[in-house]
C-alpha cells in the first residue's frame, strides 16, 4: 500500500455519552469508552442493543444526552455536526449516490473539499486501483453488484483522509460468500491504513476476524470490552458467553475444594455451594467409561468436514455440545463418556 | 386445453371490442372538431376544402389569450418549484402525524370546487391594490390549485428512495445542507419534479372554473376565450381555436407518458 494512504491514528474518547429518544426511549446507558488510535473496535451485540446508536453520536449524526462528550484527540467535536467532524462513514445500505457515477461517487468529498481537479483526478484513481475498481470508474451504482458497491462505499469514505472511519453493519447486505471476502478486503486494509476505525456487527465471526477490540452490548448497555480472546475465554457474564460462540452449561456443586458433576469428583477452589459452570464445546472431550466424568447419550450427530459436533444428553441437565474427530463413526443412540478439565471450566455469577 | 384457450379467445376480442368503442368515443368527437376547425365551411362539409384560414382568424383575435395563458403556465410553474419541491422535502423529512396532516391539507384546493377558490380569492384579496385587474391574481388562483399535484409527485419520488440516508452519506463526506440539496437531494428527484413540471403546465394551460371567476376583460385566459368564442362566433372559429389549445397541451401529454413509462430511475 502506497505511503499516501497511511493514515492519522486518531483516538476516541466517549464521556458518558447516553441516548434517549423523543417519546423517553432509553437507547443508551451512559458510557465511557476510549478507542486508541488506529485500533479497530467492534461493537457487538444483538439487534435493538444500541450499536449503530453510539456509532452515531460518534460520527455526529445524534447528539448525546446532556452531559455526554465526544473527543477525537484532544478536540471535543461534541457540538460539531457530522460534515465538520471528517470522519469517513460506510452504511449497511451503501447510501451511493444513484446519479453519479462511481467515479463521481468517489470524488464528492474531494470536491466538497475543493481540491483541484488534477489532484482529484489522480486520487480517485488511486483510490479505485486500490479497491480494485478501476474498471468499473464510469458505471452508474445500479450497474454494481452489492460488492461492488459496497466496496466503492469504502473508497468513497477513504478517499478524503478521515479522521476515523465508522462502518454500521458494512456485509450484512451482501450473502455469505461475498461477505467472508469483502470482510478479508477490509481486513487487509485497516490494518493498512492504520486508521481508527470503529466496526458494528451482529455476526461474532465478524467481530472475532476484525477487532483489536470488542465492546459486547446488550440492552443499551456495555456487557464487555476486550481482545476477542478475552470475550471468548472469559465472558464476563451469562450474556457474553452466549453470545460469543457456542457455550455449555453444567450444573455442580463445590463443597471443602471439590467439585461434583454427576458422578465425578474434581479439585476445584471456590465457595460451598450450588455452581453453575460454563465449559466451550472443545474443551470437553471424549473419554472411556473408565476416565470420564459424565455419561450421555448423542442426540444428534453433524458432520462438519473438519470435525464432527456432537449434541450429548447426560443423565440429568441441560445437552452439551462436544466437538470428535472429522472421521469420528459416532451417531444418534450412541452412549459416550465425557472429560472435563477443571481449569476450562468458568464459573460466571 | 382447446375449450380453454377458446374462451381466453372470445374474452380477448371482447375487450378489444370494448377498448375500441371506449376509444372512439373519446376520439371522434375531438377529431371531429379538429377537422371543424380546418374545413371551409361547417354545413357544407369537408367537400367544401380544407383551410388554415379559422386558424389565422383566431391568432388574429385571440393571441393575447394564448400568449397570456403561457405566461401564467410558466410562471405558476416557477412558482410551483419555488414552493413545491421545499416543501415536499420538509413533508419528507419529518416522518408523524402533523407533516401527514399539512399533506391532506395540501389536497383541500383539489377537492374543492375552483369556483368556490375562486369566489374566496375574490373576497379575500379582491380589494388590495390592482390585484383584481391584474394577470398575477389568476396566477394566485392557479398556483393553488397545482401546488398539490407538484408536491405530490416531488413526494412520491422522495420517498421511494430513502433520502435521509443519501444526505446522511452526503454529510459524512463533508457537505453541508446547501450543498447536500442541490447535489443530492434535487438530481435524485428528477423525474418527480419533470413529472410534476409537466403536469402543473397542463393543468395550468387548461384551468377553466377558477379562471373563469376570476379574470377580467384584459385578463383572459385560453379556455376563457375559448367559452367565449363558443358563445359567441362561428363554429369554425371556435374548432380552430380548441385546434391550437389542442396543439399546445398535447406535446406536454405525450412527454407525460413517456416519463411514466421510464418509470423511476432504480436506485
Ligand atoms: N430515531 C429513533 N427514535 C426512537 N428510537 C430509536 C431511534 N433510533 C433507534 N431507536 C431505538 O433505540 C434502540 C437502539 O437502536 P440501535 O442503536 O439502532 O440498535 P442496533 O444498531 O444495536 O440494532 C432500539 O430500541 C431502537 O428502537
Ligand atoms: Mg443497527
Amino acid at each position: 500500500m502506497p505511503d499516501s494512504f497511511h493514515l492519522d491514528a486518531v483516538p476516541i474518547r466517549l464521556e458518558r455519552c447516553g441516548k434517549t429518544f423523543a417519546g423517553g426511549a432509553r437507547a443508551l446507558e451512559p458510557l465511557d469508552l476510549t478507542i486508541r488510535g488506529g485500533e479497530t473496535i467492534v461493537f457487538l451485540g444483538p439487534s435493538g442493543c444500541g450499536k449503530t446508536t453510539t456509532l452515531r453520536i460518534i460520527a455526529g449524526l445524534e447528539n448525546p444526552d446532556p452531559g455526554g462528550r465526544v473527543l477525537f484527540g484532544e478536540e471535543d467535536v461534541t457540538a460539531l455536526p457530522i460534515e465538520r467532524r471528517n470522519v469517513g462513514m460506510v452504511f449497511q445500505s451503501y447510501a451511493l449516490f444513484p446519479n453519479m457515477t462511481v467515479a463521481e461517487n468517489v470524488a464528492y468529498g474531494l470536491k466538497v473539499r475543493k481540491i483541484a481537479r488534477a489532484d482529484r483526478a489522480r486520487r480517485v484513481e488511486e483510490m479505485l486501483d486500490l479497491m480494485h475498481l478501476g474498471e468499473f470508474a464510469g458505471r452508474r451504482i445500479d450497474q454494481l453488484s452489492g460488492g461492488q458497491r459496497q466496496r466503492v462505499a469504502l473508497a468513497r469514505a477513504l478517499v478524503v483522509r478521515p479522521r476515523v472511519l465508522l462502518l454500521d453493519e458494512p456485509l450484512t447486505a451482501l450473502d455469505a460468500k461475498l461477505r467472508d471476502s469483502l470482510r478479508l478486503e477490509i481486513d487487509r486494509l485497516l490494518r493498512g491504513l492504520g486508521i481508527t476505525a470503529v466496526y458494528v456487527t451482529h455476526d461474532q465471526g465478524e467481530a472475532m476476524a476484525l477487532g483489536d477490540r470488542i465492546v459486547v452490548m446488550a440492552k443499551g448497555r456495555v456487557a464487555q470490552v476486550g481482545t476477542p480472546r478475552e470475550i471468548y475465554y472469559q465472558p464476563a457474564d451469562g450474556f457474553v458467553a452466549d453470545f460469543i460462540g457456542t457455550m455449555n452449561r453444567l450444573g455442580g456443586m463445590s463443597r471443602g475444594g471439590t467439585l461434583s458433576i454427576g458422578a465425578a469428583t474434581l479439585p476445584w477452589t471456590g465457595p460451598d455451594g450450588a455452581v453453575e459452570l460454563l465449559v466451550r464445546p472443545e474443551d470437553l472431550a471424549l473419554a472411556g467409561e473408565a476416565d470420564g466424568h459424565l455419561a450421555g447419550t448423542v442426540a444428534a450427530a453433524v458432520f462438519l468436514g473438519d470435525r464432527t459436533r456432537l449434541v450429548v444428553e447426560p443423565a440429568d441437565g441441560p445437552a452439551l455440545t462436544v466437538d470428535a474427530a472429522g472421521r469420528s463413526e459416532l451417531g444418534r443412540g450412541d452412549r459416550v463418556w465425557l472429560r472435563v478439565d477443571p481449569a476450562r471450566l468458568l464459573a460466571v455469577p | 386445453m382447446q375449450s380453454l384457450s377458446n374462451r381466453r379467445g372470445w374474452g380477448f376480442w371482447l375487450q378489444l371490442g370494448f377498448t375500441l368503442l371506449v376509444c372512439a368515443l373519446l376520439t371522434v368527437p375531438m377529431v371531429m372538431s379538429m377537422l371543424a376547425g380546418l374545413t371551409a365551411n361547417y354545413f357544407v362539409g369537408l367537400k367544401s376544402g380544407l383551410t388554415l384560414r379559422w386558424v389565422e382568424e383566431v391568432w388574429r383575435v385571440y393571441s393575447g389569450t394564448i400568449l397570456l395563458s403561457l405566461r401564467i403556465a410558466f410562471a405558476c410553474l416557477a412558482c410551483t418549484l419555488a414552493l413545491g419541491v421545499p416543501a415536499a422535502y420538509a413533508l419528507a423529512r419529518r416522518p408523524g402525524r402533523i407533516a401527514r396532516l399539512v399533506e391532506e391539507l395540501l389536497m383541500m384546493p383539489v377537492a374543492i370546487p375552483g369556483l368556490a377558490t375562486a369566489l374566496a380569492l375574490i373576497v379575500t384579496y379582491g380589494g388590495v391594490g390592482d390585484l383584481r385587474s391584474s394577470w398575477l391574481f389568476i396566477l394566485i388562483g392557479h398556483v393553488l390549485f397545482t401546488l398539490p399535484f407538484m408536491v405530490r409527485a416531488v413526494l412520491a419520488v422522495m420517498g421511494s428512495i430513502d433520502l435521509t440516508t443519501l444526505e446522511e452519506g452526503a454529510a459524512s463526506l463533508g457537505a453541508g445542507f446547501l450543498r447536500r440539496f442541490f447535489t443530492v437531494v434535487l438530481p435524485n428527484c428528477r423525474s418527480g419534479i419533470l413529472a410534476g413540471s409537466l403536469m402543473v403546465l397542463t393543468l395550468s394551460v387548461g384551468e377553466f372554473n377558477l379562471t373563469w371567476l376570476l379574470h377580467t376583460p384584459l385578463t383572459k385566459t385560453l379556455p376563457v376565450g375559448l367559452a367565449d368564442s363558443y358563445a359567441s362566433l362561428r363554429i369554425e372559429i371556435g374548432s380552430a381555436y380548441t385546434l391550437v389549445f389542442f396543439l399546445m397541451i398535447v406535446p406536454s401529454l405525450i412527454l407525460m407518458q413517456a416519463l411514466a413509462k421510464r418509470g423511476r430511475p432504480s436506485v
